[in-house]
């Protein structure tokens, strides 16, 4: 069980960084009103951010990324179950990368 | 059961999926850092502090010895910056926890858990049970898998076999479903989505998270000005 001293400096930055951009939101938003274009704004970050995490993979990865993305969209507008949509698009990618 | 216990449970219910996917890769970065010879206390401890599985992949991508301990928090830093952009939109649904609890919860703010917790404050207030519940078991799986990945060495070869690389897409696109609102969503998730890819593709770094989401917040906001000029003419 070694721990060196410039590894627990670094786990210490980075954990500080990390808490940082954590909490910095809940500060700013203690500032600012919440109403009409500025609502509009907020309403479509959590859309537009998972979209933004996911858009290199189901888009610029390869064809059967692509693919398996709208296979596991279709599932999901048909509500089914997270766990099942999660599954069916794992299978797909699986099978699909198997194909091409 | 109490309204609490009943909150928390289906918090952890909600998560469960995202734990499956999450032990896998949660094992698969503790043997990445084994090899660039952490120890199990170093991964364990780093894991349970930044608990942030993006920055810490490319954190161990950087790696050195000894560790370039600056650079790694600014790069830290920049790919956690959407986590300001999350904190100020789930900052808004916080209203039913404690002030005082606010900002140490925060600490176990994730991608999967904030979008859970974004989703549920659609239809019923958040509360902290259901929170805890989403994250807790998060942080256990994630620290934990990450000391047996880093004991156990290199024997996870490769995720992309079982499809557990697409784990998180799918996921996220299960989410994104819940968001639906018709049109105008489909307009603001193309835009971010482009904009993601073609950053992603043209400027190294993790960029291409807050570049896409910006680029969407944007067209909500146009969008917006164009309905409410309507409204004014009509």
């Amino acid at each position: 069980m070694t721990l060196h001293l410039s590894t627990l400096l670094a786990i210490i930055g980075m954990a500080l960084a990390t808490y940082a951009t954590r909490v910095a939101g809940l500060f700013l938003m203690r500032h600012v009103n919440v109403k009409g274009r500025t609502k509009a704004a907020f309403d479509a970050l959590p859309p537009a951010i998972l979209m933004a995490v996911i858009a290199p993979t189901i888009l610029a990865t390869g064809i059967a990324e692509t693919i398996a993305a709208a296979i596991t969209a279709g599932s999901a507008m048909l509500r089914l179950p997270m766990i099942v949509t999660v599954l069916i698009g794992m299978v797909s990618v699986v099978l699909l990368r198997m194909a091409m | 059961m109490s309204k609490t216990a009943v909150e928390f449970r289906q918090g952890v219910i909600d998560i469960f999926p995202v734990i499956a996917a999450a032990s896998v890769i949660g094992l698969l970065w503790g043997t990445l850092a084994a090899g660039k010879g952490l120890s199990p206390l170093e991964t364990g401890l780093m894991s349970a502090s930044i608990f942030a599985g993006a920055a810490q992949f490319v954190a161990i991508e950087l790696w050195q010895d000894p560790a370039p301990w600056f650079f790694l928090t600014v790069t830290v830093l920049i790919v956690n910056v959407r986590h300001v952009l999350m904190g100020a939109s789930l900052s808004r649904h916080m209203g039913n926890i404690p002030p005082g609890w606010q900002a140490p919860l925060l600490y176990m703010m994730a991608d999967e858990n904030w979008a859970f917790s974004e989703r549920r404050a659609l239809t019923r207030p958040l509360t902290m049970a259901y929170y805890l519940g989403l994250g807790l078991p998060m942080v256990i799986t994630w620290t934990v898998t990450s000391v047996i990945g880093a004991l156990a060495g290199a024997w996870l070869k490769d995720p992309a076999l079982y499809g557990f690389d697409f784990a998180f897409s799918a996921l996220f696109i299960g989410i994104l479903a819940g968001f639906w609102k018709g049109p105008k969503t489909g307009a603001v998730l193309a835009a971010s989505a482009v904009i993601a890819a073609v950053a992603k593709l043209t400027i190294p770094g993790a960029w291409y998270i807050v570049l896409g989401g910006l680029a969407g917040v944007l067209v909500a906001v146009l969008l917006h000005a164009e309905e409410e000029e309507a409204k004014a003419t009509s």
